[in-house]
């Protein structure tokens, strides 16, 4: 039979952000994809050459809009380490406060979005619901629902009182307790089953060979997170990564799923362990040299690359991002793949576009 | 079975979303919605302008004026931060919508202390 080439994207209903695959279809079985990226480059860049270093931290937490906290500790991280500051420890937990929330609000973001893929509408409207619960959390400890604006080289500029810690531990309650409720559907309901398991498998060595990280390489049955490095007072809490072995995109929403509660568990840890102190020092000087700094972001591994040569103005910042390295993985996926579950397999990956394109 | 425990748990639950705007929630204290500048405070050293990520801001300190571009700020709040004499600061409400694109523009009162040195100098001649 005559191989048939289907456009899928860069406008689609599944797809929140653009991006475009050019499938190979024989019968109605995906035999190839091509990517085509490059709909919303914004260019951070060369943004970088008119705007210091201390601006760059509100527009790099501007790249994700899901996860904006991470990408500015992400960058704050560099510059300290860079310019040789001591960050104090309170900052480093409540870093993690923040960052484990984000994680908590886009797994449910992710999950919610999974299941209208499949047409699980009201699976999606629990999700989104509990979510909002991590949104007022953010909003009334930070100021803003999504774009948070926490960082600042040496630091955080807010800090927790001890009424907001009662009242995240209350809400944690909530959400795990709704979280749990949901359980059942998500690990053991027929139509979650009948979409997701054996489709898109990527094997344990197709993982590591094409670089997946995040969820997607702990759903093939690696355990490896970044938040192992121990970056912010990641070394002191206890936790281990969350790893399934299948490979498909059942395993990935399980690991997903895993990490909500997880991630709850990490804010209780930081909350409890939370020291006194003060939560930013100021940092003196200009940026100069070369640093790669890794953090894990919901959807994986995030990299930054930054040079700078003694100006306000940082050379170079260059932006790995996770979705970025999960295509690879993802066109790996697709093949033999029924069209029907295409938007499945795709959505597995929790792709952020704008991310990718910086 | 499992459908008619839902049921009659959702008929008898409070809903989970409010009648937006019949019913509108408090906003959370020290949410960042509206950048506001007392004007009278104000010093015009250009520190916000220096420090903003949007370039928003624009400050004249010899006419003593102070812009804002509303529909360009990102409503980050380092330019609070940076305020030496904390004349700028976030009302906790979103901005209400318009129809056209408006500036927030500011002029600041005649500098007072120029006269009182002039008025030194006369007295002390």
């Amino acid at each position: 039979m005559a191989r048939t080439i289907l456009p899928f994207g860069p406008q689609h209903p599944v797809l929140p952000e653009p991006i475009h695959l050019t499938l190979e279809l024989e019968d109605e079985i995906v035999v190839s994809a091509v990517p085509a990226l490059g709909y919303v480059h914004r260019g951070l860049e060369k943004l970088c050459e008119v705007r210091d270093f201390h601006q760059m931290i509100q527009i790099v937490e501007r790249v994700c809009g899901i996860c904006s906290k991470i990408h500015a500790m992400c960058y704050c991280q560099s510059l300290e380490e860079m310019m040789g500051a001591d960050v104090p420890r309170r900052a480093k937990y409540l870093r993690v406060v923040w960052s484990e929330l984000h994680r908590i609000h886009s797994h449910l973001l992710w999950i919610g979005l999974f299941a209208d893929a499949f047409g699980f509408e009201s699976l999606f409207m629990q999700c989104w619901r509990i979510r909002e619960r991590i949104m007022d959390i953010n909003e009334a400890t930070t100021g803003n629902r999504v774009v948070v604006s926490v960082n600042v080289i040496g630091g955080v500029r807010r800090d927790l009182s001890r009424e907001h810690q009662t009242w995240i531990g209350e809400q944690l309650k909530l959400v795990e307790k709704e979280v749990l409720a949901l359980k059942s559907t998500i690990v053991s309901d027929y139509t979650v089953k009948s979409r997701t398991q054996g489709v898109g498998v990527l094997t344990k060595d197709q993982a590591h060979q094409l670089g997946a990280v995040g969820p997607v390489l702990r759903a093939s049955g690696w355990a490896q997170d970044a938040r192992m490095l121990g970056y912010a007072a990641f070394d002191e809490l206890d936790f281990e990564p969350v790893v399934e072995v299948d490979g498909d995109c059942y395993a990935r929403l399980a690991v997903r799923f895993r990490e909500v509660l997880q991630s709850v568990d990490l804010v209780r840890q930081a909350l409890t362990r939370l020291p006194e102190g003060e939560i930013s020092v100021p940092v003196k000087g200009k940026p100069n040299g070369e640093i790669i700094t890794r953090v894990e972001q919901p959807r994986g591994e995030l990299m930054y690359y930054i040079k700078g040569d003694d100006t306000k103005f940082l050379d170079r910042l260059r932006i790995r991002t996770p979705t970025f390295a999960n295509i690879p993985p993802l066109l790996a996926m697709l093949p033999g793949v029924e069209l029907a579950d295409v938007p499945v397999v795709v959505l597995s990956i929790d792709p952020c576009i704008s991310c990718t394109e910086r | 079975m499992f459908m008619t425990k839902n049921v009659l748990k959702n008929l008898f639950s409070k809903s989970a979303t409010r009648l937006y705007p019949a019913e509108v929630r408090a906003p959370f204290k020290g949410f960042r919605g509206m950048l506001e500048n007392a004007i009278d405070v104000c010093i015009f050293c250009k520190k916000c302008q220096l420090a903003c990520p949007s370039q928003c801001l624009k400050v004249d300190l010899k006419a003593r004026t102070w812009e804002c571009d509303p529909f360009a700020c990102v409503y980050c709040g380092v330019c609070v931060d940076v305020c030496p004499v904390a004349s700028l600061s976030m009302r906790d409400a979103y901005r209400p919508v318009t129809g056209e694109r408006e500036m927030i523009f500011m002029q600041g009162a005649p500098k007072a202390v120029k006269e009182k040195k002039e008025k030194k100098e006369k007295d002390e001649a």
